[in-house]
């Protein structure tokens, strides 16, 4: 890559084409590895009246009697300008996913507002009282809800939060006619438990990327300087641990836009997890190309800015030897 | 409980059967029964739970088969979901199912027919109107059909209009249908979930957006795959029905989060439970497992086709090789009622009660040697999807039939696809039956040569009753023609049938219901007019 007079910017340039070219390599995986799927969108919605005749009909219908590449190339297209096409039951697949991408997106966001702040609190207070009661509590706590499953989690939250004591309703079913302190109500399980999943991730990355900022020569420095500790951590360690910060960070809002499939089913959440499932079962594959092709997106996307960040709070990285 | 008891029960029950008493009277007695403590979980029988109907209040339902497909075109229904929430409250049908089985007028108010049973006049109920207040008329119900008959439909009630020739109306109030053959069940088939009345557009067609139905409830608010809510259609057409205020629909597919649901009191019903959490829920003073005998079965079936299935002694030596009593004490726990190589379930009109078959290894090694061989070796395909606790089963099948020189191999296929790439593909398998609403339908779609899944089995003897029985409309010589077909799908058939399931509900004792129907779930799909709430 020519060095121009503006390194971040071409390197930021270099780093969207990356990403555009590995969404383009999932793109390619998610249509054929959607194809390789046994069984038929006719079959599975006519049931036991699926005759020969009927499932013919349906396929002509659907288009699906057309071959796999022009298929593909069809789709690409109309995905690259915003347009997913139309799910096998005449819906624009769009319509059939905004509200449940909606949905999905503020339940991330809330969780987000409330987890990242948190969790780099308690990873500089780990790492500041590093081997004290507080680091310890908060590793064995962390290291613990990160052993068992998000299911076990969640159903744990539920029975004791909703069956047992009651505070709060067992299902998170939000609906368009509730108004927004209802259905903040309802979200409070969901949320609960996806802070307690993704916390202990980032709460363990801070603090370890802190104290390996610590033990550099130049918090040493600091420290003999007669830097107090606190401000060695927040203004000497921090700033150089943002990087690997970043990226824990970016994984775990990719992991709450597309790896919430579990949490919805438990809580019956309405978000495009949920979609997924029912579109798998019915073989709707417009559908489940399009939640595939969402959560690439945002893996990618997450990382891509994760990357950003880390390169552009360590000018090191903007001329790799 | 007892042996005196159990008698008792089975002479009730037998004496319902022939007709001798009534389905109330039924209930009534074996409800004495089962006040004296005698009759405490014996399954199938659903008791009428709350007395009188009482008028007001809500319902929610918790159902797992909500698709974000879902939408108000009647021919895209599979569900009961879509049944019973869009046919069974939005909408009607010429034709009801009541819970005895009987067959009654709901927008029609009476039907004929002539000899041979092809041509069927329907007259229309007076004073019928949609939630918008316009009339229904003839037209109505003729565009209503029609869009099932379109030459590219792909219907779920296509195989039903299939049949019909012609529609013509007579006035604003008469329709008449002319078959391609006679039928003396169609009346019965015109109550399938799909058969729904819409309001008829201007210039043909129906109106599938509005959701403007004639039916007990008004469509409120529908999220596809969320939640369903309908609230009471003040001008109904049944006297006092329907009794409740608002039913709410609600998409929990998860089963634990279904059971969650029920017990925080989110929901009222649930449905499909498992057979694993019966016993909490029973335990509850709060909430009760309602069993309704259905249509569905689950069953190993052979095409008859491939060796050795096409030796009718060696099907015989495989029926008389599984114990089934051991398979629905351990495999289901109790929840099941024993098969007996009959696909026509005991509720439905025109069943015809045989010796039940028992395991019996000296039986099946004589059928055996009849077949001149002294053991044999067999595949059976199975999936855990192929019928709940199909690999269970087949396992202890084998253990039953090693005894009789019967080697079973069973072969576990993938739960994805089975429906596509095993099932009618391979020569030994287990299925999921849902049944079929008439006899007639069952062993046209099924069990006459060359039936959409037929799995090869032909009789001539079979086809040639099936022939006589469809177009008679004396219900006495079909009873006859009925129970020799039944009879030989019994002893000749390719199919094994291992139990009969309920529609297993969950349901909160402040619901009330009366007789429950069978022949679909959710009381025939007529749950939201006919059920009410006690509190």
């Amino acid at each position: 890559m020519r060095m121009t007079s503006h390194p971040i910017l071409s390197m930021v340039i270099g780093r969207i084409g990356l990403g555009l070219l590995s969404l383009l390599i999932v793109s390619l995986v998610i249509f054929f590895s959607v194809e390789l799927l046994p069984g038929s969108y006719a079959s599975a919605i006519l049931g036991q009246t699926a005759t020969p005749e009927a499932v013919a009909a349906m396929e002509e219908k659907l288009g699906l009697n057309q071959p796999a590449v022009l298929r593909y190339l069809a789709w690409l297209g109309g995905a690259a300008t915003g347009d997913l096409g139309m799910s096998f039951a005449g819906r624009p697949v769009m319509t059939v996913l905004g509200p449940r991408l909606m949905n999905t997106v503020s339940l991330a966001a809330i969780t987000a507002l409330i987890a990242v702040p948190l969790a780099i609190m308690l990873g500089i207070l780990c790492a500041r009282f590093r081997g004290r009661f507080i680091d310890r509590f908060l590793s064995t706590s962390t290291l613990a809800s990160i052993s068992v499953p998000e299911f076990f989690v969640a159903y744990v939250v539920m029975m004791v939060l909703a069956v047992k004591l009651q505070w709060f309703p067992s299902m998170a079913g939000i609906r368009n006619s509730m108004d927004f302190g209802e259905q903040l109500y309802r979200m409070v399980l969901p949320i609960l438990t996806l802070l307690l999943v993704i916390l202990a991730h980032m709460v363990r990355n801070t603090r370890a990327a802190i104290l390996s900022v610590m033990a550099s020569p130049y918090v040493e420095m600091a420290r003999l300087k007669g830097e107090p500790e606190g401000r060695v951590v927040m203004r000497q360690a921090l700033p150089n641990a943002i990087g690997p910060i970043a990226s824990v960070v970016a994984l775990n809002l990719a992991y709450l836009i597309s790896g919430v499939v579990v949490i919805e089913v438990v809580f019956v959440y309405p978000g495009v997890g949920q979609a997924m499932i029912d579109a798998v079962r019915n073989r709707d594959v417009p559908v489940i190309q399009a939640c595939a092709l969402i959560f690439a997106t945002a893996y990618i996307g997450f990382n891509l800015i994760a990357d950003i960040i880390s390169i552009v709070s360590n000018p090191r990285l903007l001329h790799p030897r | 409980m007892n042996e005196s008891h159990h008698r008792q029960m089975d002479d009730l029950a037998s004496r319902l059967r022939r007709g001798q008493i009534s389905r109330r009277a039924f209930l009534a007695q074996s409800a004495a029964l089962l006040a004296s403590g005698a009759l405490a979980g014996i399954p199938g029988i659903a008791r009428a739970q709350g007395g009188e109907p009482k008028s007001g209040g809500f319902m929610r339902l918790g159902l797992h088969n909500a698709s974000q497909n879902d939408n108000l075109d009647p021919g895209t229904w599979s569900t009961s979901w879509t049944g019973a929430g869009f046919n069974g409250a939005v909408y009607n049908n010429l034709v009801e199912i009541l819970p005895d089985g009987s067959a009654e007028g709901d927008l029609a108010e009476s039907w004929e027919t002539g000899a041979g049973a092809t041509v069927w006049r329907f007259t229309l109920r007076k004073g019928i109107t949609f939630h918008d207040g316009r009339s229904l008329t003839a037209e109505d119900v003729r565009q209503s059909f029609l869009h099932h008959m379109k030459p590219d439909s792909t219907s779920g009630a296509r195989a039903i209009v299939q049949q019909i020739a012609d529609i013509q109306i007579e006035g604003s109030d008469v329709v008449v249908f002319t078959l391609s053959e006679g039928n003396a069940d169609f009346p019965y088939l015109l109550s399938d979930y799909h058969l729904s009345v819409f309001p008829a557009l201007e210039g043909g067609g129906i109106d599938t957006t509005s959701g403007m139905g004639t039916g007990a409830f008004l469509l409120d608010s529908f999220e596809p795959g969320i939640a369903l809510r309908l609230v009471r259609n003040p001008n109904y057409h049944k006297n006092n029905k329907p009794y409740l205020d608002e039913v709410e629909f609600i998409s929990v597919p998860d089963a634990t989060a279904r059971l969650n649901a029920l017990l925080t009191g989110e929901v009222d019903f649930i449905q499909d439970v498992d057979i694993r959490n019966v016993p909490m829920i029973e335990g509850s003073a709060d909430f009760h497992v309602q069993r309704v005998p259905g249509l569905r079965h689950f069953s190993f079936d052979m095409d008859t086709r491939v060796a050795p299935f096409d030796n009718p002694d060696v099907r015989l030596a495989l029926k008389y090789a599984l114990d089934r009593d051991d398979v629905i004490e351990k495999v289901f726990l109790g929840e099941g009622r024993k098969g007996n190589d009959n696909p026509v379930s005991q509720i439905q009109k025109f069943w015809h009660e045989m010796p039940q078959r028992d395991y019996s290894v000296e039986k099946a090694k004589e059928h055996l040697a009849k077949a001149g061989m002294d053991s044999v070796s067999v595949d059976l395909h199975v999936a855990e999807n192929a019928f709940a606790g199909a690999i269970e089963a087949a396992v202890l099948y084998q253990e039953h039939a090693a005894a009789a020189g019967i080697s079973i191999n069973v072969v576990r296929e993938a739960a994805d696809g089975y429906w596509e790439n095993v099932w009618l593909k391979k020569p030994f398998a287990a299925v999921d039956w849902f049944g079929r609403a008439t006899v007639d339908w069952l062993f046209s779609t099924i069990y006459t040569t060359g039936a959409p899944w037929n799995a090869g089995w032909s009789n001539a003897r079979f086809d040639e009753l099936h022939a006589l029985a469809r177009a008679e409309t004396d219900d006495a010589k079909r009873t006859a023609y009925y129970a020799e077909m039944q009879q030989i799908v019994h002893d000749d058939g390719n199919i094994l049938t291992v139990a009969f399931v309920d529609w297993r509900n969950a349901i909160s004792n402040k619901i009330g219901y009366g007789e429950v129907g069978g022949l679909m779930p959710l009381d025939n799909m007529r749950i939201c007019e006919r059920w009410w709430r006690k509190d």
